[in-house]
């Protein structure tokens, strides 16, 4: 029986196994995708938000606060890359500035700091490609950017080099209240734990009401966004948000932090929790938007496109703790935006309720560290030639968008929680992020990965499940003949 | 730092019949770079007939057609590194590249030759809605896939664009035992050649829907189905006209996009209609002692074309290198001055497309340097029956060519002489347009 | 009297042919603009014929696969039936562009030659 089992391997799943690595505990997660990071957290809009959205006294305010706080150490400890390039929420000429006034102080209460209003001079020096209608903004310079993707691998790795156990491919099919613990089944193996920790995304609300009759429920919210070229990605240097207004929410513009320029989300509720299919008219409502701040984007220079679900739960806060009437089964349920911000701080919240109810003994083994994959570009050519020297396989260029090298992919495949498909390479190391959107690597990364895990062509997958790319050799496939 | 007379980026088609005329033409210390593990780039996974007619007066296949330049580079004795990809060109020509045994290396050129070819428009660059599962492939993946490594991408096809790797893949497909169910086409012609329609598409009844488009993909993890619909003459899809395709694979043959970061990173001006280098009749771009030629330059519709252009660049740089002269060079420093080949100290004259020509290559010509004859290559905008290519001196018409139809899934060409341009001294601009006949 | 509008596949300019037929008789063949093309449109209309591509296995090459043609064109209707004479063959390295990978294939008296050079993988 695992001490902790903990359902789902996103961010915030991870942060938690990380947080929870600390103690001597048997911990296991279980995620029913082939990676981690499959869900909300490969979707969304990859910032770390200052905090000044959430209304004063919930949690969405403090974990925000204190989850944007702890990035500049959690990003040297883990290797994570994050930036804090500061965001901006406009005010046009035909809106109320006064709300502006309001998020200042809101922001204020919620201990966010350098909080400040620029008037349109200040602005247009900043971000020269402002809406020329833009005639004030609110300024967070602690908002930043961050890899959703590395955050969440990063806690996962590191998590696993402290002895937490990941089941991968493994689906919770339900889950039963055992004398000291719960019986959780899945679509392969059995797994009883004492703390059942419920990190489920869009389907918290499903475990959550297995063993619990104070029921939650949460709705999945699809947010559509458009991800432009690196030509495109010094076109704004900060977060571009809109004040909301008659025009809706409106969406944000903001540099990634690799370079490239992201423009979204839409924002539409839908009862499909596997709805992640972008539309026409999601699509086509982005640009229309965002011209409201930012003038003159290049949308055709979009690269891809893509949708994620946020898990909006009724009451409209994070519900993170023991359910009441479920001892020992914690939930981080509706965990929507800012929660990709606020994963640090829900980590530790977490580790702390599930510590004061299991009286768990510290490490004094803890890593506290992880290196991420290597990245050659930030060698000197002396450094990578010796690299290359050493390991050939680095000066084999597979990704010609990105510059991705064979060495890169390697480590990414045989790494802790190693790659096992294109996606989950990608994730670990952008090829096929680029402009050509793996046109040109993807043979290529096929025949690395099936020579190195080893597996069959056949069996080589985008990601996971039944995702995969080729059905069989040439002229195998002709019973059907005319 | 190595140094080499000519550096040619890229060892497929342009590549290799660059090197050949460079070196016929005197240059012997070049080194063509190529990043795939032969040459002959995408000829190899061209498995079909069909080319050579112009350049070998036969019908060839793509591995064929590029074994003939690729004796002819072993036979002259032209150096060549595989696996060897280009990470950066700088404006005073240093070139840095890298592969498994020599690590990462820079070469200092005298002259350059750009040969990168081009890429595919992507599924994400088209815009098209839907999930995004395993099974859409650009056609030229597929293509490799299938052709060079011997794999089945998919079982039930649908195909999207009907550019010439689309086509041929739907043949390619067919033969090796997938259902191909449909081609749709956005545009209201097709983007392929007349003949790819023939006897890729009617040999096989696999249906060609023009003025059609995919606007929804289904399948979470492998495509279970498209969505295709009508589009209007405002290329929105047409409500009721949706047709659902359950097929297991999307192929995109939505066009073609010179490879051109190595290009601008160098600080080369580059023409926003072809995604292309700017360049004069001798194929040098706005940075003295860089060419271009091949589909790096615009997209070409035959590869023999392809060579032709390529060794008017290889003659080119090599007429560069050995005069040893660069004072009369174009504006060495474009890449400060946001200049083109305009500005270059040699007077040009800049040809103007217009009237449904898109673009043309070369768009300056150095009268009193060009060669005696100049092919001016250009595509049109839309489908033109019964007209004719006009080329305006200033004013006045001084040709016109009728063409029964024209298409913009073909190359147009005007030739232009020397002759004709020494007799007009003050000419300004030519203008090239399609007029009716 | 029939008439038969054809594409020329002969080369990419893709002329448009008629061809006047008279029961099986060939009266006339107008549109072409060149000899090619009219040979192409006296074929088309009474026994047409291709020219087909496909790749075979190598074994022991430096890449796997072999790109092959028939060495002339076969009738159209014998297409799948030199394909599914391919399936399942293997040839060993090194191959050159012109051997013979298949002798008299389906039946046609077309040889299947390679198109591409394979070396043997040292």
């Amino acid at each position: 029986m695992y001490d902790i089992a903990i359902i789902g391997a996103g961010v915030t799943g991870c942060a938690i196994a990380r947080e929870l690595s600390r103690y001597q505990a048997g911990i296991c997660v279980i995620e029913r995708e082939e990676d981690v990071c499959c869900g909300t957290s490969k979707a969304n809009s990859a910032i770390i938000h200052a905090g000044f959205d959430a209304k004063p006294g919930t949690l969405k305010a403090k974990l925000n606060v204190e989850g944007n706080a702890m990035m500049d150490t959690l990003s040297k400890d883990l290797d994570i890359p994050f930036v804090r390039n500061g965001s901006l929420v406009v005010c046009t000429d035909e809106q109320d500035a006064s709300e502006l006034e309001r998020l200042l102080e809101q922001g204020k209460e919620n201990g966010v700091k350098d909080l400040r209003i620029l008037d349109r001079e200040a602005l247009h020096t900043m971000e020269p490609n402002l809406d020329d209608h833009v005639t004030s903004a609110l300024y967070a310079p602690t908002g930043g950017i961050v890899c959703p993707f590395h955050m969440t691998i990063a806690f996962a790795e590191n998590a696993v080099a402290n002895g937490v156990e990941f089941f991968l491919n493994t689906a919770v099919t339900s889950i039963t209240s055992l004398e000291d613990g719960y019986l959780i089944s899945t679509d392969k193996q059995d797994i009883t734990a004492k703390t059942v920790i419920n990190a489920a995304g869009v389907y918290a609300d499903v475990f959550h009401n297995m063993v619990s009759s104070k029921k939650l429920h949460i709705t999945a919210r699809k947010g559509e966004y458009q991800l432009l070229d690196k030509s495109a990605g010094t076109h704004v240097s900060h977060t571009i948000f809109q004040l909301p207004g008659k025009m809706g929410k409106g969406v944000l513009v903001t540099p990634t932090v690799h370079g490239n320029l992201l423009v979204g989300p839409t924002a539409e509720d839908t009862d499909n929790k596997e709805g992640i299919n972008t539309t026409r008219e999601g699509l086509a409502s982005l640009s229309e938007k965002a011209s409201h701040s930012v003038k003159n984007l290049p949308m055709r220079q979009v690269i891809t496109s893509f949708a994620g679900l946020r898990a909006h739960e009724d009451n409209g806060d994070f519900i993170i703790g023991e359910a009441a009437d479920a001892p020992g089964f914690f939930d981080a349920a509706g965990i929507e935006s800012p929660g990709l911000s606020s994963a640090p701080a829900i980590g530790v919240m977490m580790a702390r309720l599930v510590q004061d109810k299991m009286h768990l003994t510290e490490k004094e083994n803890f890593i506290a560290t992880r290196k991420g994959i290597l990245r050659p570009e930030a060698l000197s050519l002396e450094e990578r030639n010796e690299l290359i020297k050493k390991q050939p396989a680095y000066g084999n260029i597979i990704c010609r968008c990105e510059m991705i090298s064979e060495g890169e992919i390697l480590d990414a495949i045989h790494r802790p929680l190693g790659a096992r498909s294109l996606d989950a390479i990608k994730r670990r190391t952008r090829a096929g992020m680029g402009r050509c959107q793996a046109g040109f690597c993807s043979p290529r990364t096929m025949e690395i990965l099936a020579r190195e895990v080893p597996m069959e062509m056949t069996d080589i997958s985008k990601c996971g499940g039944s995702s995969q790319f080729v059905y069989g050799y040439n002229k195998e496939i002709q019973e059907e003949m005319p | 730092m190595k140094s080499y007379d000519l550096v040619i980026v890229g060892g497929g088609p342009a590549g290799l019949a660059a090197a050949v005329s460079a070196k016929e033409n005197g240059i012997n210390d070049i080194l063509i770079l190529e990043r795939d593990k032969e040459l002959g780039g995408i000829l190899n996974q061209c498995i079909h007939n069909g080319f050579g007619l112009h350049t070998f007066k036969e019908e060839l296949t793509g591995p064929e057609y590029a074994s003939r330049f690729i004796e002819k580079v072993l036979s002259l004795g032209i150096s060549y590194k595989l696996n060897t990809m280009v990470m950066d060109i700088s404006h005073e020509k240093k070139v840095t590249a890298m592969n498994r045994k020599d690590g990462m290396f820079e070469i200092q050129a005298k002259a350059i030759i750009l040969a990168m070819g081009c890429r595919e428009r992507s599924r994400g660059a088209l815009n098209i809605p839907g999930y995004r599962p395993a099974g859409i492939y650009s056609a030229g993946t597929a293509q490799r896939l299938v052709n060079m490594e011997g794999y089945m991408p998919g079982r039930e096809v649908v195909i999207l664009g009907s550019g010439d790797i689309g086509l041929i893949m739907a043949r390619r497909m067919t033969l090796e035992g997938a259902k191909v169910k449909v081609v749709a086409e956005l545009m209201p012609y097709s983007g392929g050649l007349k003949r790819n329609i023939v006897q890729c598409l009617n040999d096989f009844d696999i249906p060609l829907k023009l003025s059609h488009t995919v606007i929804d993909i289904e399948g979470k993890e492998r495509v279970t189905g498209v969505t295709i619909a009508e589009v209007g003459t405002d290329g929105k899809p047409i409500p009721g006209t949706e047709e659902y395709y359950s097929c297991d694979t999307l192929l995109l043959s939505c066009g073609l996009i010179p490879e051109n970061e190595l290009s601008r990173s160098a600080g080369v001006t580059l023409n926003p209609v072809t995604s292309g280098p700017v360049v004069n009749d001798s194929l040098e771009t706005s940075i003295s002692g860089v060419f271009a030629c091949g589909n790096v330059l615009h997209v070409h519709d035959l590869v023999d074309y392809v060579s032709e252009e390529a060794g008017i660049a290889g003659a080119n740089a090599a007429h560069y290198i050995l005069s040893g002269n660069t004072a009369d060079a174009c504006n060495t420093n474009s890449q400060h001055s946001d200049a083109s080949v305009s500005e270059c100290s040699q007077p040009s004259v800049e040809i103007i497309p217009t009237g449904g020509v898109r673009y043309t290559v070369p768009k300056y010509i150095r009268p009193e340097a060009m060669a005696d004859k100049v092919t001016v290559r250009f595509r049109v905008g839309q489908i033109y029956k019964n007209c004719g290519i006009a080329t305006y001196f200033g004013d006045e018409r001084i040709s016109f060519r009728k063409r029964p139809v024209m298409a913009p899934g073909e190359m147009e060409s005007v030739v232009l002489t020397r002759e004709q341009l020494t007799n007009c001294p003050d000419l300004e601009q030519i203008t090239i347009c399609i007029e009716e006949a | 009297m029939e008439k038969r509008e054809l594409t020329c596949i002969g080369c990419p300019l893709g002329c448009s042919i008629t061809v006047t037929m008279e029961n099986a008789e060939i009266l006339d063949v107008t549109g072409n603009t060149c000899k090619r093309g009219d040979a192409y449109a006296r074929k088309e209309v009474t026994h047409p014929t291709r020219i087909v591509t496909s790749t075979v296995r190598v074994s022991g090459g430096t890449i796997p696969m072999v790109s092959c043609k028939t060495k002339e064109d076969i009738p159209k209707e014998k297409i799948f039936a030199i394909i599914n004479a391919l399936c399942g063959i293997t040839v060993p390295a090194p191959v050159s562009i012109g051997d013979i990978l298949v002798q008299d294939v389906a039946g046609t008296g077309v040889d299947i030659v390679a198109t591409k050079n394979v070396p043997a993988k040292l």
